[in-house]
This record gives structure tokens, C-alpha cells and sequence, in this order.
């Protein structure tokens, strides 16, 4: 009993944010059906409530109501568990993200005050991250197995390929940032940007952020990388035969696993809860929970954005696009990160180094144009 | 004969520049139309409520006309259902009463299948006095097939509801019988 007395702002705050995830889940299912709606001219879900903001109820007692059917020659143990690997999984990995603000870590008190984060001042905070967020895939590849249905296998075999090849410019890319802020520990990341706005790791690492950014759409299996899910050639991918709770499981997981990744872009590379002028380290909490939130939210509309511009890749684009382009990418820049922490030479000479990466590699990848050889008749 | 060698127009695939290559810039671009059209107007109509403006020639329900005296203006001559490749029009023929001097026949009963019809608008086509013609209603719904058989005295209350809403179709010469009949004197 004491352990939770003592305990009660941790335990509180797991229960909110275990909530707010859920509803965060829902809320964005609505927002995205707005926006792709916006997008072709149309209006969008308008019928349930005001705006139609009761269609988030609507469409979460659907799932909970429908008729909950397994097919009969599906492995029904791996089929229930599967779903909630992914659910399970996306949401132990928001555990040592900072959602608010936070103070300064290598201070002693503060681990005593209270701070917007469920497990505080994790040394691994990142690798935990990706530990965990990786374990999705089993959910997926489970999922496509247990269901006996020849679509869903491929579907998790194309997941299993693409999550685990675009793991490794995720992990590269973000080595460069650990290095200039000295520490896995988010808080740490995150305290060391917000001196100021020239501080954020976005002006010394564009081309980290863009390698992340990219890989993260990848992770979460959104579009132009939803190879695991096209509905014009598998069905619905892995998820074929679920349906009811079990489908809204991939889904909460999915959508979590998109708002923990905008978090992470945010911490990484944009300052987390600084804002110049509104949210600065002496600033009120609410001021910088609000920047925090807005930021996250821009990239949560970004990730849509990207969804109704770019069309689907091809399966081999896609993995050369991750083993050609982003890996040997990210190790450049890991390795210009390290020539300029060891020689102590400034940090904008590595803005330079990432746009020439990018500017060098458009030269090598371009093809000569095609030739016409007439041959004489 | 082989196509001359001078015919032939030999074309090169366009070289892409170093900003094509990066894909970046065309990436803006198109973010740039998709957030473009989030401010347009958008084309939905909000069907319930909102009724769509159907052109007046529009080939929905039925109506039967009425000449200036308020009378069926059908002859009964059976073109309409001679026409008809769904054969859903039934007309049983009846000497007109005598003081309608300007014809000899009239429809006693006249039902036309609103079920089978296919609304293809050829009734309206073969008829010769403009007695029955297709109106832009196009929501008609009923909970039983014999709800769907539209008799005469039904047909002529769609024409009365159609004039008073003023959307009359583009052929009409309404109350006006025309050139099959005699005029009357």
C-alpha cells in the first residue's frame, strides 16, 4: 500500500497518459479522415455531433460492438496475442518520454520534483525507445502468420523487411545528436537545446533530422511506405482477418507509435518544450507544455500531409532507398559529427557537411540519360 | 512500305538536373497543391438537406400532363408503350366522353412500372401530343411493389406538384395540346 502512496504522481500520471493516448488514438483517426477530406475538396465526417466530433465515440463503439470473429483455421492463440504485442509495445516505449516540461536533469533535486515524464532521467532513454518500438514488428508479422491467410503473410513479411532495414538509418541517424548533447538520456537532449533557438539540433543535423524523419514514417508504417498494408494488392496486408477490437489494437498502436515518433522529432532535433520569447528555461510550465504540444501537433499533421502528396514506393525502391542511400548517408554524417567533436572545430561547418551529403549523393544517383543507338539498317 | 527515315522523330528522355535528382524541391511542390486545396472551396453537397439543381432535362419520374382545361392530355394512342423497351406502361383506351370534341380516345387506365421502367426516356420521345414526359424528381421510394405502380390520377398529381415548384421540363408546352390533336374551337 505504501509503495503506491508514495508513488501517486508516477502511478497518476501512467494513468493520463495511458488515456490520453488512447483518446489521442481516436482523435487522430478523425483529424486524418478531416484532412485527407480537405485535401480531394470534400467536407469530411460531419453527420455524428458538432463537426462530427462524435464520430471518434462512434467509431470506437463500432470496434468495441462488432462480433469479434477468428478464422477457423487461424492460430488462435498467436491471433489474439498479436494485436496486443503491438498495442502493448507502442505504448511502453512513450515510458521515458518527456511530454512537458522538465527541468534541468544533472541538477540533484531533480529527482525529487516532479516531472512531465512517466520514468524519469532513464540514462537509456533512447535505446529504450528503440527497443521496445521495435518490437512492433512481432505484433505485425504475428498477426500476418496467425491469420493463415496468404495476404496477411505477405503483408507481414513486407513489414518484417522494411521495419528492420529502416531500423538502422533510425539508430544512425540520431547517433550524431547523442553525440553533440553527450547522452542517450532524452531530458539531457532535451535540456541541452533549450538555451536558446541556435542551440536546436535541427541547424547543426538537417540531414540527420530528414534521415529520421523519413525512417520514422517508415517504422510506422505510414504512407509512402505502406508496403504492409496496400490495399491494392494484399487486401489489407497483415490485418485482413482481424477485425473489431483486435484491429482497433493495430490501429491505437500504430497511431501511438506515429504521436511517440513526432514526439521524439520534436525532442531531438526541435527543442522539445523551448520556444524562443514564449517558453524559455525560467518561463511557466504551461507555457512550455503548450509549445511542446503545438510542436508535436505540426508534425503529427506533416506525417498526413506527406500521406496525401507522395505516392506508395515500390517494394525494391523502397529497401534500396533505406540500404543504398540512407545508410551510407547517416554513417557520413555520424562520422562528420565525430571528426568535429574530436577537433573541437565549429558546429556550423557540420550544416555545411549535411547539405553537401545531400547535394553529393543527388550527383551520384543520377543515371546518364538514356542513349538511342541506331543501328545502320 | 518501311516508314522513311526522315519521318521518324527521334526523341531523348529529358535530362534531370540536380534539383530533380534531390526530389526535394518537387516533394514541396506537391505539398505545396495538397495544402493548396485545403482552402478551396469544397465541392460536397450536403445531400439531405441541400437538394441538387438537376438540369431541366433530367430523366426522373413520370408525370402525365394536363391540357389548359385541366384535362389528361394522353390520347390513348399506345405509342408511349409501343416504344417502351422495359414494357411498363399499361394503358387501357376508352372512347373520350362527347363533349370533348377535339379527340376520340382518352386513357381510362394508365399505369405506368415505376420498378421496371429504365428511365430511358423514350416514352416521352414517341409520344405525339407531349402527354407524358420525365421531370427531375428523382427520390422516389416506396415500401411495396404495388406502391410503385403509378396510375393516372398519380401520374397527373406529379405534373400538379411539378408546375407549383416551377421545374418543369425543357420540353414541356404545358396546357397547350399540340399538333396530334384537333384543336379545339
Amino acid at each position: 500500500m505504501n509503495i503506491i502512496w508514495d508513488n501517486w504522481p508516477t502511478i497518476l500520471t501512467v494513468l493520463v497518459v495511458f488515456g490520453a493516448l488512447q483518446a489521442l488514438g481516436g482523435g487522430l483517426v478523425y483529424v486524418e479522415r478531416k484532412i485527407c477530406a480537405f485535401m480531394q475538396n470534400r467536407v469530411g465526417p460531419n453527420r455524428v455531433g458538432p463537426m462530427g466530433l462524435l464520430q471518434i465515440l462512434a467509431d470506437g463503439l463500432k470496434f468495441i460492438l462488432k462480433e469479434e470473429f477468428i478464422p477457423k483455421y487461424a492460430d488462435r492463440v498467436v491471433f489474439i496475442i498479436a494485436p496486443t504485442i503491438g498495442f502493448i509495445a507502442a505504448m511502453l516505449s512513450f515510458a521515458v518520454v518527456p511530454f512537458g516540461p522538465t527541468g534541468d536533469p544533472t541538477k540533484i533535486e531533480y529527482a525529487s520534483e516532479y516531472q512531465f515524464v512517466i520514468a524519469k532521467n532513464v540514462d537509456i532513454g533512447i535505446l529504450f525507445i528503440f527497443a521496445i518500438s521495435s518490437l512492433t514488428v512481432y505484433g505485425i508479422i504475428l498477426g500476418g502468420w496467425a491469420s493463415n491467410n496468404k495476404y496477411s503473410m505477405l503483408g507481414g513479411l513486407r513489414s518484417s523487411a522494411q521495419i528492420i532495414s529502416y531500423e538502422i538509418p533510425l539508430g544512425l541517424s540520431i547517433l550524431g545528436v547523442t553525440i553533440l548533447s553527450g547522452s542517450l538520456n532524452l531530458e539531457r537532449v532535451l535540456w541541452h537545446q533549450s538555451a536558446d533557438i541556435g542551440s536546436w539540433h535541427i541547424w547543426t543535423q538537417p540531414l540527420a533530422f530528414f534521415l529520421f524523419m523519413v525512417s520514422a514514417f517508415a517504422e510506422c508504417n505510414r504512407l509512402p511506405f505502406d508496403l504492409p498494408e496496400t490495399e491494392q494488392e494484399l487486401v489489407g496486408g497483415y490485418h485482413t482477418e482481424y477485425n473489431g477490437m483486435k484491429l482497433a489494437f493495430f490501429f491505437l498502436g500504430e497511431y501511438t507509435h506515429m504521436v511517440t515518433t513526432s514526439f521524439l522529432m520534436v525532442i531531438l532535433f526541435f527543442g522539445g518544450w523551448h520556444f524562443p520569447g514564449i517558453a524559455e528555461r525560467d518561463s511557466l510550465g504551461v507555457l512550455k507544455l503548450m509549445a511542446f504540444i503545438v510542436k508535436v501537433f505540426v508534425f503529427i499533421i506533416f506525417y498526413m500531409l506527406i500521406r496525401w502528396t507522395i505516392p506508395r514506393f515500390r517494394f525494391d525502391q523502397l529497401m534500396s532507398l533505406a540500404w543504398k542511400v540512407f545508410i551510407p548517408m547517416a554513417l557520413l554524417n555520424l562520422v562528420a559529427v565525430m571528426i568535429v567533436k574530436e577537433f573541437d572545430m565549429p558546429l556550423w561547418l557540420l550544416t555545411l557537411v549535411s547539405i553537401a551529403i545531400i547535394v553529393g549523393a543527388g550527383f551520384i544517383t543520377s543515371k546518364p540519360p538514356m542513349r538511342i543507338v541506331k543501328t545502320a539498317a | 512500305m518501311p516508314i522513311a527515315e526522315t519521318d521518324v522523330r527521334w526523341v531523348k528522355a529529358p535530362t534531370l538536373g540536380l534539383l530533380d535528382r534531390l526530389y526535394i524541391p518537387a516533394i514541396m511542390q506537391g505539398l505545396g497543391t495538397t495544402i493548396k486545396h485545403v482552402f478551396q472551396p469544397k465541392v460536397t453537397q450536403q445531400f439531405p438537406e441541400v437538394r441538387p439543381d438537376l438540369p431541366a432535362n433530367y430523366r426522373g419520374l413520370h408525370r402525365l400532363n394536363r391540357d389548359a382545361d385541366g384535362r389528361v392530355k394522353c390520347v390513348a394512342c399506345f405509342m408511349c408503350s409501343t416504344a417502351c423497351p422495359a414494357r411498363c406502361i399499361d394503358i387501357v383506351a376508352a372512347p373520350a366522353p362527347p363533349e370533348w370534341k377535339d379527340r376520340e380516345k382518352y386513357p381510362e387506365m394508365f399505369v405506368i412500372d415505376e420498378l421496371r421502367c429504365i428511365y430511358c426516356g423514350m416514352c416521352e420521345q414517341a409520344c405525339p401530343c407531349d402527354a407524358i414526359e420525365l421531370t427531375s424528381l428523382f427520390d422516389l421510394t416506396g415500401l411495396s411493389r404495388e406502391e410503385m405502380m403509378f396510375d393516372k390520377e398519380k401520374l397527373l398529381s406529379v405534373f400538379d406538384e411539378t408546375v407549383k415548384m416551377g421545374k418543369d421540363p425543357i420540353r414541356t408546352q404545358a396546357g397547350v395540346l399540340s399538333c396530334a390533336s384537333e384543336p379545339s374551337i
